[in-house]
């Protein structure tokens, strides 16, 4: 199947501008939704039926979400997250510079069936040299082409959409954080409830959306009802950009249907470099748990399939290894990004994640002993769960997932003081 | 005089009018991303004081944003700011050869600037999103993919 969603502009001329993507039947499904006022509860329930998923990262259903929003008239925002920054992610980039339109597209549909009339795209700090520069420039087009804004469509339709900068911090991709972020704060998650949907940005009910989930939700609008769900299999409906990065020939992203075999995708990718076999596979971004080569191989890319060998989907990062990879040295960079980068916060995460990442030092300059590696179990299963956000479980999971599939690497490292493999 | 010139305040006010008028905070990060860029890439307390002014905010309510996100620097830095990603993606494809190599070309560390001021190596830390072009760098912010020792050597000489 040859369904393509996000990425159906990438490879055309001028892939950014308006005229590209209105002869792709870009913004028919806004004008249809406008001209024959749709209503907000069909557009809500078609999305639901539809089973679209949250391709940020956890897999939330998108229209379910969307339903939490309060009938109520006050005001309301929608929040677009593009703070693209799990390692192993590179798609919402793409989309952001070479489909523009279809993010704004589904902005306005999601403004319009939540009631808000202002969203917000908040763009990572990193992509202010190009993606900032493309976005802007397609929001321009789509103003003085009247399909946001003031009475749309002569209709009595306002919404804004504004394109917000970040300046570097990966958590602020946590859903709290961006609000707080967008207030104008450090980045800090909050404590959960009360929902954003409930009360979120300025303390208004707000729905935060990743960037490849809203640039689904026109072609999904505009096609019959079944359709979207037809691709894709039961529970893991549609389909998915993942991003193809590590030891291959052709690394990229491929967006193709929910429940693809990873071995078809990594074919799409090439196959391992250097003609080497396949050691490990992170397949949802660096938070999630590390899977085995060869159990990979026999795993399918939807929520179930990879659920089922102890790893999650993820935003769809997939960073492959190939077998000289030193699974020591691939943790200990992991966690001293997870160091790095916690707010600072919660205790178990703020202290954890450093402890975590000084005990890994040490065992790479050979000053590791054999309590390090029990160690580490623990410290890991401590900050599980134990804090406000997802950050500290991001730095945990991968912790516990390489001493369980690896553990005799560890073990060679800590008693020889060097590499199994290198 | 006030750094904020009136240049510098017309882009500031484009940035107030995608907030409600009571919420001027919000203005604070692309705001002191614009002050940055105006005052070779980085910050002082007098920029502080001034946007804290013009934004009716506390200085410390800016402080603790300059503070917080990566991208802001509160201490002089080179000219030319080079980030190479160094996370698992571009790891596995040879980021931390053509890290060193830099280091050792410039004869710096990461976080420090090279001696006649050219360059500022940043301790990047975070995954610059570009994992499939990898081994990667940014330079003033632009992407500069799967990149070769060879290639890092001719970009930087080519600049200023």
């Amino acid at each position: 199947m040859n369904i393509k969603l996000c990425t159906e502009t990438f490879h055309l001329n001028n892939p950014a501008s308006l005229s590209t993507y209105v002869k792709q039947g870009g913004y028919e499904a806004w004008k249809n939704i406008v001209n024959n006022k749709i209503s907000k509860s069909e557009v809500i329930a078609k999305i639901k039926d539809s089973g679209l998923r949250g391709k940020g990262g956890a897999g939330f259903l998108t229209g379910l979400k969307w339903s939490f929003i309060p009938l109520s008239d006050s005001d309301k925002y929608l929040v677009c997250n593009s703070d693209e920054s799990e390692p192993g992610t590179c798609k919402d980039r793409d989309i952001l510079r070479y489909n523009p339109h279809s993010i704004i597209e589904g902005m306005l549909i999601a403004c319009y069936a939540i009631g808000a009339s202002t969203g917000y795209n908040y763009l990572r700090g990193e992509f202010i040299d190009e993606q900032w520069k493309v976005f802007n420039a397609a929001l321009e087009e789509a103003y003085k082409a009247e399909l946001i804004g003031n009475k749309i469509f002569s209709s009595n339709l306002t919404i804004d959409i504004y394109a917000l900068i970040g300046a570097g911090a990966y958590i602020v991709g946590e859903e709290t954080a961006m609000l707080e972020s967008i207030e104008g704060k450090r980045g800090m998650p909050r404590i959960k409830p009360p929902f954003p949907a409930i009360k979120g940005l300025f303390d208004k009910p707000t729905i935060i959306n990743n960037t490849e989930t809203l640039a689904s939700i026109p072609k999904i609008m505009l096609n019959q009802d079944g359709w979207y769900k037809n691709i894709g299999i039961n529970s893991s409906e549609g389909i998915k950009i993942f991003c193809m990065s590590g030891h291959l020939n052709k690394p990229g992203n491929f967006e193709i249907p929910l429940g693809t075999p990873f071995a078809s995708l990594l074919e799409l990718a090439g196959g391992i470099w250097k003609d080497r076999n396949i050691k490990a596979v992170i397949p949802g971004g660096s938070s999630v748990p590390v899977v085995k080569g060869d159990i990979m191989m026999g795993v399918n890319m939807d929520y179930d399939s990879i659920a089922s060998v102890g790893s999650m989907l993820g935003s769809g990062g997939v960073i492959v290894m190939d077998d000289r990879t030193c699974m020591v040295s691939v943790l200990h960079r992991i966690s001293r990004f997870y160091y790095s980068e916690s707010c600072g916060q919660c205790t178990p995460c703020r202290e954890g994640t450093g402890w975590l990442y000084k005990i890994l030092s040490n065992i790479i300059e050979g000053r590791g002993t054999n309590k390090d590696l029990d160690q580490l179990d623990r410290i890991a299963s401590q900050i599980e769960g134990h804090c406000i956000c997802a950050l500290g479980d991001a730095a945990a999971m991968p912790v516990r997932s390489f001493l369980k599939n690896f553990w005799e690497e560890f073990e060679y490292f800590v008693d020889n003081k060097r590499s199994m493999v290198i | 005089m006030s750094i904020i010139t009136k240049d510098i305040s017309c882009l500031i006010d484009n940035v107030l009018k995608k907030f409600p008028d009571d919420r001027k905070k919000s203005a604070i990060i692309e705001s002191l991303l614009i002050l940055q860029h105006h005052n070779s890439g980085y910050l002082t307390k007098e920029i502080i004081h001034d946007l804290a002014n013009y934004l009716s905010v506390s200085e410390i309510d800016i402080y603790e944003v300059a503070t917080f996100y990566t991208m802001f620097n509160t201490k002089p830095v080179g000219r030319n700011t080079i980030a190479v990603c160094n996370n698992v993606s571009c790891m596995l494809r040879g980021s931390d050869k053509i890290l060193s190599h830099i280091e050792k070309k410039l004869n710096i560390k990461v976080g420090q600037s090279s001696a006649d001021n050219k360059f500022y190596l940043k301790d990047e830390v975070e995954c610059l999103a570009a994992c499939n072009g990898a081994p990667m760098m940014q330079i003033n912010h632009k992407n500069y993919e799967n990149i070769s020792i060879e290639q890092v050597d001719k970009i930087i000489e080519s600049l200023k």
